[in-house]
Order: C-alpha cells, then structure tokens, then sequence
C-alpha cells in the first residue's frame, strides 16, 4: 500500500494561503480598496466556517505567505466576524 | 400502450412568412409559401405514395412515386419537388397516377428480394407499405435477368448492418449523413444499374469515416440499414418518449420496446433539442443497462480492506444511517457532507442536498459540476444576473459568426454540432479559439476563418486582447452598452483593456498567437453580423476559470451579442444534467435558483417547508472535504452518481481523503473506482428505470419517463428518501412530480412547471413563472436579469503550473465522440469498438526528441505523478502540447493532474499541467498496484438469504 499513500502535496493550510492570494490577484485590476472589499466579501460567501476560521488564525499568528490584496481581505474578515 | 407515431410530412417545413392557398382533391389548404406539393397534402391528411422524400432531407425527385396531375400543367410532376402555388389544383389519385405508380413499384420490385416474412423490417418498411399502397399485386419480371439480390452484407457496425440486396438506391442515408450529420461519410458510387451505396471510398461501414450517429438508418426506408437489435429481437410493439441520460444536448428519444425489453432508441423529431437527429451514444448505447457487472443487491463492509457482503436494503439502509449518526456525534454536525449527480435527474439531485441540508443540518453539498462548469455559474451570474446560458439551439440557425472557445463540439456535443455545421455550410463564419486543432476547424465545406491555436492557460489574455481591438478600433455598439449596461462599468472596462499591455502585439507574446489572428478574429466577430460564442470545459477548468467567463460575457455585451435569436453566450454542458443539479442547489453556498444560503428570506422559505432551520453558513466543496478529511475533521459522504476518484484531479489525494473517512456511501450502478474506498454501496436506478427530468444546456426540462421495472429495486429518489426517513427526517413522496412541484413552490425561477405542463408542452425552458408562464427560449431579451449588465475587469494572472526543464510540456485533455466521461457506462457497451484505450496525443517534433514512435508506450510523469499510456504522432496538437482523454481507469490520467484550481470556484486546472513524456515499458508500479488493490476491494461475498 505504500505507494498508494499520498505524495507530498500543499498542507490544507499553505493551500487556503494561496487560494487567499489567488483570490486577491483576481481582484488585482480594481482600485485597491474595491479589490480588498471583493476579496474580502468573495471569501466571506464561498468559504466554509472552518476554512475561514484557519485563515483567520493564520492571520493572527502574522499571515507570513499572504500577498497585499489577500492580507488586507483576510483582515476585513476579521473586522467582521 | 402503443408505437408512437410520426407523422412524416414527405419534405421539410418552409420558414416563409407569406402563405399560399391551393386545393388538393377537391379540399382547400392553407400553407407557408415554398411548401411542397407533397406537404400540403400531407397536412390535409392525405399521404401520396413515397419513397426517396422525408422531411428531415431537402427533396430530391428520384423515385418518381410521388407524381401528381396539377390542373393547367402538362405531365406528372413530382410532388416533392414542386412547391405549391396560390389558386393550383392538384389531383393526387387518377387513373393514370395509379398505372404510373404501379409500374415505378413494379420494376423496385423485381430487384428486391422477396424474403418479407423473414425481413427484420417486416411491419416497419415503406418499401412494402408503398406496394401496399400502389395496389401492387403482381410483378411481371421474374429474377433471372441480372438483378442485386446476392449481394453481401457489411456487418462491421456494431450497432448496425447494411444488406445492399435490399437497397432501392433512393440515396435517403447519404443525404441523411451529409444534411443531417454533416459527415459525409456515404456517396453513391457508379451510374445506373451499377449505382450502389458506399461508405467513403468502397470501406466497410466501420473502417470508413461514418460516427455511428444512425442518422442513415433512420432515413432508410427498407431493411438495407437496420440495428443489429431489431434483427436480433424483432419490431418494438410500443415505445415511450424520454431524454438521453449522456451529455448536456439532452437528445429527446423513443424508447421502443418489447415488454420490458429495449429493442431500440429512436430520435424523436418533436425533441426540440434534437430534432431528430442523434449520436452514437444515446442511439446505441444503452447496452450498459443490463451489463452483466450491474451491482443489484445492496452491500456494506466494515473496513475497505474487507470484501463487500451482500445484505438487505434495509440492513444496508439502517447501516448507513446509523453510521452517519454516530460519526455527527462523536466528530460533530459538519463532520459528513455528500454529493449530488449531474447523471441524476432534477429531483434525485434537490433531494439529496435536501438529505444533507436539513437531515444532516448542514451544507456540505457539492456536484461534479464543480469540477467542469461552476465557473459558468459564477461568472454569467456576476455578469447577467443569471448561471446560465443565453440561448435555445434553435438560436444557431440565425448566427451569422460562431466564435467556439475551449469545446470540441463534434466530440462532446455531437447533435448540437451538427446543427451547427449546417449553419456553417449555409455560410455562417467560423472562429475557433483552442489548443489543438479540433476538427471543426477544417471539415467538409467548412473552414475556418480564424484558428487561434493558443497556448495551455492564455484565454483570459486572449480574450482580453479581443476586447481590446474591439475598444480600440471603434468597434463597441454603444447604444447596447447605453441602455443595457452599467455606465461605470463599462467606462472602467474600456480604459482597461485599452492599456498597452492587452495589445494583441504584447498577447502574442504570452499566448503564442499571431497578433494578425487576434485582431481579424476581433473585427469578425464584432462586424459580422450576429455573433455566437459557444464554450466548453477548455473554458472553465482553469486557474481562471471564473475569469475567462466574465471575459467572454464582456465581449457579447460590449458588441451587443445578446437578446435575440442568433448571437448570446452559451456554454456547452457536459453531463446531460449540469445544469441542472446547478439548478437544484447543489452548491455549498446556495440552495436552488442561485440564491445564497446567507439570505435570510430564502431560508425561512425553506425552514417553512421542510419544518427544519437550515444552516446559514456556507459547506465544503469536494476538495475542501477531502482536505478537510486528510486533516482529520471530515468522516463521513454520501456520493450518488460520481466517481470522483476517477474524475477528480490529483487522484492520490483524492484517495487519501476517501481513506481517511469512516463510512463512504457510493449510489451507483457500478462498481466504480470510488467504490474501492466505499463502506456501503447502495445500487442505483438507470434513467430506462425511472421517472424525473433533466435540464440541457439551453435550460430546457424535459421528463425522463421509465421504460422499465428497476433492476435494483427501487428508483433513486426512493433511495435518497429510504436514507433520509432512517435519518430521522421523514420524506413522503409517493412520485417524482411531487418533488417538482416542491421545487416550483420553493424556486422563483421554476414556479409555473410541473411534470403536466412538460408533458403538455413537450419541454420547457426555465424561467418558466408568472411572467414567462411558457418557458424562456432566449434570455435577457429586454433587460439583464440582475438590471444592468456588469462589465468585469479580467485582469490575466499566468497559472502557477509552469513548464521548466523537468516538465518541458503542457498537457491538456479531453474526450472522444464515442465515450463518456470516466466512460463506467461506455466502456460497457460495443463503443469499445471506436475507443479502447487512452492515447497521448504528441506533435512529431517533440516525439522525435524523445525517440517516441507511433503505438509506442510512453511514461507521462508531472508533479502530481505518473502514469504510462500509448502515443500517437499528430500535429494537431502544437509542438510543446501534449494531449489526452481520461475515458479509461487504467490510464488513470488524473493521476498526472494537479490541485490547481479556479480562484473563484475550485474548479480544478485540468486543461494545464506541466508534464514530461518518455518512453517506457508499460504501466508503472502504481498503475499495477492500483489494479491489485481495486480487484481485491470488488471482492462480493454474496448472501443467499437476501432479497
Ligand atoms: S451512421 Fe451517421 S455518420 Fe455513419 S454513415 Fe450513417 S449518417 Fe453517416
Ligand atoms: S441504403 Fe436505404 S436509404 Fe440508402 S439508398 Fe439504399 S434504400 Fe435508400
Ligand atoms: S449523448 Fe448527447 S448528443 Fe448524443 S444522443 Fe445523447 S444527448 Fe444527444
Ligand atoms: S418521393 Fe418524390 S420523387 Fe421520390
């Protein structure tokens, strides 16, 4: 069975970081503040109460990974919930 | 019950305006100007005899059957051919009609075998009807002058044979082939008594070009084109009308029959998806349905390395639930989640997210359209205010240019595709925009005006650079934008993709398209005249996915492509019900019509009906279960109708999560790949068994009616609803028309349907409500559903997987006319015949470099893993593109795809992946072990006492 283990993939946590970030640059072309806000609201309606929790704790301990837009959005978040 | 009939009208109908009035024996008759003489008849009842005229072909006055007398016309003239004229007399049965007829009949006759009793169309030939109705009693020439009754039969069609002894040369299949399917795979060959019909150049029909669709055996009046089952079990005795369960066309059928007993699927001219016509799949392959490896008895085991034992289905019911229970208390409410099918209809799928939503109190609800169209739902939504597309198919026959992004309608979308190479022979323009050269680009009488062969992951750029020819050159049609857009919007927009760095000198560069392609194809499609863009999953399963939609939305609304018949945005759906299960709430974040769980409103409208409070926060997507399950905090799914192990990317992680849950319910007809980690397995209902509806790519609901008892016991949505009253939340429905009339009460977008109206109508197309009480063929005709239409900024981000000197290649993959999907029902039927296997599609330059050959075995290695397959040399793909189908389980090619994903919507980035292909001996290690381990999980222990 060994080799049907998985291979080393992203940690769901390193992967919720670059979905944030994936998130903010699909946002980038807007001015910043519209960008942060879409980001922020875009986060707040398709993620699960767990994934925002992680990301949120993420944040907490300094958001090393998170690209501006991302950081920005992701500490919305936090303002709101 | 009995056949259902169809009346055929001898010729086509006229789409004229004006009409014309005339007398056929002695009775007036009103028609469409450019009516045949033959049709009008036909409406006023009367059938002239016929042979060589149908109305699914332009008439062609061969068989000389169909004369008639014309008051003040000399001769007979053929009444097929003739259109009708105001104040023309026409007599249809004199005296020297008949002697005429009889003799046509007679010298058919006398070339025919006479074998009737033990002719396979005995009953259903119009060979033997016409002699019948000619009066033909007798034939004065006899057999032994030379004739074509010897000759042999061409029986390498698996679904079809061809006895030329009984062809009457009436040339019905190769019109059939060149104007219905648009192949032109027949011709006659030789003249006079030599003529005879032959696939491309004298092949056997299988070796020859022809697809398979049965648009020829249909047409064929005589035995001479016939299915292999009708041969083999004799002429239907009744038949019902239902809806193909493969793709997103939603080909409408009548399924005749024998008892219970499929003898053949026949196209229904009234389907007004189809039209008649048909592709090998839903014609032919049906055979699945009773393959011998259908699961049929319900079967549970406590760990995955156990085999199955068979059991009741109330034990194995009970199991399940008790199950799900115990996991919800010991892991917690959110720790179980399911997913809903596309391949289920309409009420099967709102059932199961109903199952999850209030009888497992969350919202951990997903379908597989999260891994082709959730991108089409969230970027037409933010656009138009609604998920879906714009047009009907009927819309095709008024577009003036067809822009196709990212599809391969010939092989995905077979049906529509012909309806749309019609359009293009009649002159209709043609852009494509993909990858690999698909074969629509250059295909009898059609070529394309503009190929633009970009490179993997460069749409939004392209698209972007379109726009900005469109911008830049004047080309915008302002008063559209005016009144049918957001001012703000628009003006942001403009400025945007006016930017240098849109240019398409600057886009060619990233997308490798010549900056000429991008600008005619720009001015093209915004000049002349109605311009359609039709898109498939070489659209949404990307990065950007969500994107590339809202690019391809700015550029209908930017040239006014929108609103009427001919022009609109439309996706081509994969699965016969995507847009469906979409419909119905399937979705993590929305319940059924797109509306968010957030809402408080919509919620108390479901709280109301369903007596339960429903969660307002959104759930997982299936690749946020599976993470959620490798972390430890998901246990627990119910899985109706997917093989996400096959289907999803990135298949080692997929199993990795299906390891680590506790109980996995799969509700299949198989034993599919998922099945290998599944703790109970509860077998599922073929859409011959049950009763329900899909929705096709065009927002039409057509019902699916059963033809047959369930082999299995029971229909899906009685299943579903068996789970849920175990779980505690009792459901009740006695039929499925019960569960579309909850829909309706619940959905704004489908309050006025029920199964009377689809049944009255035929189908409908939602919105279907107070204010469009008979369906919605086009939308947004006079405003945007959500007010003005949003222009939004599609800034193109390059996707994260890049090639470099480890993985040089970009892989992208796709399908095959003749399988579907991760092809668990095609690979169960003679399509095998067409595709057997997997191929790695490679340029020959890039296979010359790595001394691959044709047929060679090649090792297909990326980040995610490897996998091995054969090669095939072809410059359809572009040097530095590699290219393959994912039909079958031993190819496993998304073992190779990686969890890139759509920003937006986690639609996985299957079109790129960064790969490098060498050569090898056969499968890998993985491949081999894989194989081991599903054998050992299909073990059945079978019980005696059950059922
Ligand atoms: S089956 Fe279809 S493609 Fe083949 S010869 Fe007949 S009409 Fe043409
Ligand atoms: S095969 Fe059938 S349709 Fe074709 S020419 Fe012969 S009789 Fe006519
Ligand atoms: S698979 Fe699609 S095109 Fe083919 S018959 Fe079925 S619905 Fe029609
Ligand atoms: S039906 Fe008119 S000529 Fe054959």
């Amino acid at each position: 069975m060994s080799d049907l283990e998985p291979e080393q993939t992203l940690s769901s946590h390193d992967k919720l970081v670059y979905m944030a970030n994936q998130i903010g640059k699909a946002f980038s072309a807007e001015p910043h503040d519209a960008a942060v806000a879409a980001a922020a609201n875009h986060i707040r309606l398709y993620w699960d109460p767990r994934m925002r929790r992680i990301i949120l704790e993420h944040l907490d301990k300094g958001g090393a990974g998170l690209e501006p837009i991302a950081l920005e959005a992701v500490r919305a978040l936090k303002g709101k919930k | 019950m009995s056949l259902v009939e169809e009346v055929d009208y001898g010729t086509p109908a006229s789409r004229a305006k004006e009409s014309v009035t005339l007398t056929i024996d002695g009775q007036q008759v009103k028609v469409p100007a450019g009516t045949s003489i033959l049709r009008a008849a036909s409406e006023l009842g009367t059938q002239i005899p016929k042979l060589c005229a149908t109305d699914s072909l332009q008439a062609f006055g061969s068989c000389r059957l169909c004369l008639v007398e014309v008051e003040g016309r000399a001769g007979a003239p053929a009444s097929c051919t003739t259109p009708v004229a105001e104040g023309m007399v026409v007599r249809t049965q004199t005296k020297k009609l008949k002697d005429l007829r009889k003799g046509v009949m007679e010298l058919y006759i006398s070339d025919h075998p006479l074998d009737c009793l033990t002719c396979a169309a005995n009953g259903d030939c119009e060979l033997q009807d016409m002699a019948g109705a000619v009066g033909l009693r007798d034939v004065r020439y006899g057999y032994a002058g030379e004739n074509h009754t010897k000759q042999e039969k061409d029986q390498s069609n698996p679904y079809f044979d061809f006895d030329p002894s009984k062809c009457i040369v009436c040339s019905r299949c190769v019109r059939a082939c060149d104007e219905v399917q648009g192949t032109l795979a027949l011709t006659i060959q030789g003249r006079g008594f030599e003529s005879k019909v032959s696939p491309s150049q004298n092949e056997l029909f299988l070796d020859s070009e022809c697809v398979s669709c049965g648009a020829c055996v249909q047409a064929c009046p005589t035995a001479t084109l016939s299915e292999k089952s009708v041969v083999e079990i004799g002429t239907p005795e009744h038949s019902v009308v239902t809806t193909c369960a493969y793709c997103g066309v939603g080909c409408s059928f009548k399924a005749e029959m024998r008892g219970e007993e499929v003898v053949r699927m026949v196209p229904y001219k009234d389907g007004k998806a189809n039209r008649g016509h048909s592709c090998v799949k839903g014609r032919f392959a049906w055979g699945y349905a009773t393959h011998k490896e259908r699961i049929l008895n319900p079967m549970i085991r406590s760990s995955i390395s156990e085999p199955w034992r068979e059991v009741s289905w109330e034990e194995a019911i009970a199991y399940a639930a008790s199950e799900f229970k115990r996991i919800q208390e010991k892991y917690g409410r959110l720790a179980v989640g399911g997913v809903t099918s596309s391949r289920c209809t309409n009420e099967e799928t709102f059932l199961v997210q109903k199952l999850i939503r209030a009888a497992f109190g969350n919202n951990n609800v997903d379908t597989c359209a999260r891994v082709c169209h959730s991108p089409t739902g969230y970027g037409l939504k933010t656009a138009f205010g609604t998920s879906a597309g714009t047009q009907d198919f009927d819309s095709v026959e008024d577009s003036d240019v067809i822009m196709i992004i990212g599809a391969n309608p010939t092989e995905g979308h077979p049906v529509f595709a012909s309806r749309m190479k019609k359009r293009l022979r009649q002159g209709a323009k043609l852009i494509v925009v993909d990858p690999r050269r698909i074969d629509l680009v250059r295909t009898p009488h059609i070529e394309a005006s503009y190929h633009l062969p970009l490179k993997p992951g460069t749409n939004v750029a392209i698209l972007t650079a379109l726009a900005h020819v469109i911008v830049t050159e004047g080309l915008v049609n302002k008063d559209f934008v005016a009144q049918r857009c957001d001012a703000d919007d628009f003006a942001a927009w403009a400025e945007f993709v006016s930017r240098p760095e849109h240019s398409p000198d600057v886009v060619e560069k990233q997308s490798g398209v010549p900056a000429d392609l991008i600008r005619g194809a720009a001015r093209l499609y915004a000049t002349g005249g109605n311009g359609a863009i039709y898109y498939g999953l070489g659209v949404t399963e990307h990065s950007q996915g969500s994107t590339t939609v809202m690019a391809i939305a700015n550029l209908a609304m930017a040239t006014g492509n929108l609103g009427r018949r001919g022009v609109g945005v439309n996706p081509l759906r994969g699965q016969n019900n995507v847009q469906g299960a979409c419909d119905m709430g399937s979705f993590p974040h929305e319940v059924s019509g797109y509306r968010h769980i957030s809402d408080d409103a919509t919620r108390a409208l479901f709280a109301k009906e369903w007596g339960r409070e429903l969660d307002s926060e959104p759930g997982l997507r299936i690749p946020n279960m599976l993470d959620a399950a490798v972390d430890g905090v998901f246990k627990g799914m119910y899985i109706q109708g997917e093989d996400i192990l096959q289907s999803d990317p990135n298949t080692k992680h997929v199993a990795a999560g299906l390891s680590a849950m506790e109980c996995v319910v799969v509700h299949d007809l198989f034993l599919n790949e998922t099945a290998n980690y599944a703790h109970v397995f509860l077998p599922g209902s073929t859409f011959l068994e049950k009763n329900g509806t899909f929705t096709n790519a065009e927002r039409r609901i057509q019902l699916v009616r059963k033809v047959m008892t369930p082999l299995n016991g029971y229909e899906d949505w009685e299943i579903t609803q068996l789970l849920s009253n175990a779980l505690g939340f009792p459901m009740n429905y006695t039929h499925p028309s019960e569960i579309m009339d909850e829909i309706a009460r619940l959905t704004p977008s489908f309050a006025g349907v029920s199964f009377a109206k689809i049944d009255e109508m035929g189908s409908v197309q939602w919105p279907c409500n107070e204010k469009n009480p008979e369906g919605s063929p086009i939308m947004h005709i006079e405003g945007f559903a959500r007010g003005k239409g949003k222009f939004m900024l599609t800034e193109y981000v390059a996707t994260d997987e890049k090639t470099g000197p480890r993985y040089p290649l970009l892989l992208t993959t796709g399908r095959v006319l003749s399988q579907y999907n991760v092809g668990a029902q095609t690979r169960r039927t003679e399509n095998v015949v067409f595709h057997d296997e997997d191929l790695l599609e490679i340029h020959p330059h890039d296979a010359e470099n790595r001394g691959v050959k044709e047929g060679d075995w090649v090792k297909l290695a990326s980040r995610a893993g490897e996998t091995t397959l054969r090669a095939t040399i072809t410059d359809r793909v572009a040097p530095g593109v590699v290219y393959t189908t994912f039909h079958h389980p031993d190819t496993q090619a998304n073992v190779v795809t990686t969890e890139f994903s759509d920003w937006a919507t986690n639609c996985p980035e299957y079109k790129v992946t960064a790969v490098q292909v060498s050569p090898s001996n056969g499968p890998t290690n993985w491949q081999k072990q894989y194989e081991e381990q599903a054998a050992a999980s299909r073990r059945v222990v079978e019980l005696e006492a059950v059922k």
